[in-house]
């Protein structure tokens, strides 16, 4: 009964994160609109230094990019054209944002799912075998490799990936890959100590039946979240690994957005990477919410 | 304290006194620019060779150290103190202040890290003296880096909120400040001690990333940041190994301060 009425509870769940994603989505609009809006030097044009130009042409100018108007209606001017799917104009690159993010999103967006796949094999791989040989050298120096991973700048695996002209999505995955590692092993191993493993395994029911049947139920919730998570880091780790190994990415361009103090520019990827992120964690989390709920 | 942890905390003493004592032991100005011998090899002079531009590589190496280690930990204390109060208060108040903080923690949290500071660091002049640089570099991290200590906090603050010595304190007539300030924070010191420490890898990686991308240490002030960014070209490497110390001494002293915390606290 009680699980009825949770499975019933569902779509409203979802519909109340798609609400939520949406408020997000107008709230992170208004505080890209009001960054843009007051940043310092907004709106000055190279020819408003121009001698030749008169004070009355200047103020014409400034009028005709509509500088006056107030946030509210700014707001509403950008909201317009994001309703428009028109994100504005970069300006150092002198491009439609739109373009430049329908040309960037998908080649950053392959190397982050190939990376989080590599990743992804890699530790629940490593924190198997290093469960299967528990207390052995095998886990320490597991855990050591992994340490080690993880006290590297991912400008230096990037680096580090130009000089072995490796891909990517190699280099994404090799950052990735120690945070998995660590909070995966942690949570197999808690997994396997509850009490009814223990008695599962002296009842003498195989490895297989043990993990599918009473580890899994119990882990998957936590390693979904992970992997929304996960994806938060993958795209934070595309910037300075993009940057360097010169990809034509999301990364690479809010890279050069930032040293160009390209505000329309940064701001728009910021905001449309953020909702990318939190479509990506809000899924892994009612994926999760619904796989904990159907557990036996 | 296992062996190990306190290896590793020997190791961070013995770096911390050499960051304290850099004056003495600088072979010279970490600016000094030896004209006639750049990009030398290790000599009595210099022990650790010189960059292109003839600079003094230990002087730098270790003015460099002192730089990342004494402002990562103060941007680390920054962002904990933020931490501190914003979770200590949601965890003890709880209602709707609880569910505003911890909402807007979940959205920083879900914006990948490097974005926010790029966008952040993209608002602020880039054209800054080299101290002023350090300044916002680490100011920039130590105010937008709060958000997972804010979570681990008020989860523990909440578990607190109904004890009983809350619930004596409370019917004595102590009021709320008084409550968070001289029972609630006191029983969560040893959890702000791990986010600080948790916080100061953490900021010195960040902090080389940024200096590596040309947005956080500016030249001539070095910084380990600033210091990796000549292994562009890792193939000088393997004819001057001496320059990958800069990589070596930074990724000891993450792996130390991961180390000395007991593994159970880094993985909350």
């Amino acid at each position: 009964m009680i699980k009825d009425e949770k499975t019933q509870r569902l779509p409203w769940n979802a519909l109340r994160r798609v609400l939520f994603l949406f408020c997000l989505g107008m709230g992170g609009a208004f505080l890209s609109a009001t960054l843009v809006r007051f940043a310092p030097g907004y709106g000055v044009q190279e020819r408003e230094l121009d001698p030749r130009w008169s004070a009355q042409s200047i103020e014409a100018l400034r009028h005709k990019q509509m500088l006056q108007e107030g946030l509210a209606s700014y707001y509403l001017h950008y909201l317009v054209s994001l309703a428009h799917g028109d994100l504005g104009e970069s300006a150092s690159l002198k491009r439609s944002v739109r373009e430049l993010l329908r040309q960037r999103l998908p080649v950053t967006g392959s190397s982050v799912i190939r990376g989080l796949s590599v990743a992804w094999l890699v530790a629940t791989l490593l924190a198997s075998l290093g469960l299967a040989s528990r207390g052995g050298l095998y886990e320490a120096s597991s855990t050591a490799f992994s340490s080690l991973l993880l006290s590297l700048p991912s400008a230096v695996v990037a680096m580090l990936a130009v000089q072995l002209r490796a891909p990517v999505f190699l280099a994404i995955g090799v950052v990735v890959f120690p945070r998995l590692h660590r909070y995966i092993r942690s949570l197999l191993v808690r997994s396997y100590d509850q009490p009814y493993v223990l008695a599962a395994r002296a009842r003498g029911l195989g490895g297989g039946a043990i993990f599918w049947r009473h580890v899994l139920p119990i882990a998957a919730p936590p390693l979904l979240a992970l992997l929304g998570v996960s994806f938060t880091i993958a795209f934070g780790a595309a910037i300075p690994i993009e940057a360097l190994c010169d990809s034509p990415g999301l990364g690479q361009l809010a890279w050069q957005a930032a040293l160009s103090r390209d505000l329309p520019l940064i701001v728009n990827i910021t905001l449309i990477v953020s909702l990318v992120m939190f479509g990506a964690n809000a899924l892994a989390d009612l994926v999760g919410s619904a796989f904990s709920r159907t557990k036996p | 304290m296992s062996h190990l942890q306190k290896a590793a905390a020997c190791i961070l003493c013995i770096i911390v006194l050499l960051m304290v004592f850099a004056t003495i032991l600088l072979p010279a100005s970490h600016v000094r620019q030896f004209r006639d011998a750049p990009n030398a090899g290790p000599s009595t002079a210099h022990p650790l060779g010189t960059d292109v531009l003839g600079r003094d590589s230990l002087s730098r190496l270790l003015y460099g150290t002192r730089v990342s280690l004494l402002l990562a930990p103060t941007a680390a204390l920054l962002s904990t103190l933020i931490a501190a109060v914003l979770g200590s208060a949601a965890g003890f108040l709880g209602g709707r202040f609880e569910r505003i903080v911890l909402a807007v923690t979940d959205l920083s949290l879900a914006l990948p890290w490097l974005f926010l500071l790029l966008t952040v660091r993209a608002m602020l002049p880039l054209d800054v003296s080299p101290m002023v640089s350090v300044i916002i570099a680490f100011l920039m991290m130590g105010l937008l880096g709060w958000q997972a200590s804010v979570r681990v906090i008020c989860a523990a603050a909440r578990g607190i909120r109904d004890s009983d010595f809350l619930l004596l304190a409370r019917s004595s007539g102590c009021k709320p400040a008084r409550l968070l300030l001289c029972h609630v924070a006191p029983n969560l010191r040893s959890l702000f001690y791990t986010q600080f420490w948790i916080s100061i890898p953490l900021f010195i990686l960040t902090e080389a990333n940024l200096s590596i991308l040309g947005l956080g240490v500016m030249e001539p002030m070095a910084s380990w940041g600033n210091l990796l960014r000549g292994f562009e070209d890792f193939s000088a490497l393997g004819a001057n190994p001496w320059r990958l110390v800069p990589l070596i001494l930074l990724v000891i002293v993450v792996m130390c301060f991961q180390l000395v915390l007991p593994s159970q606290e880094v993985t909350q």
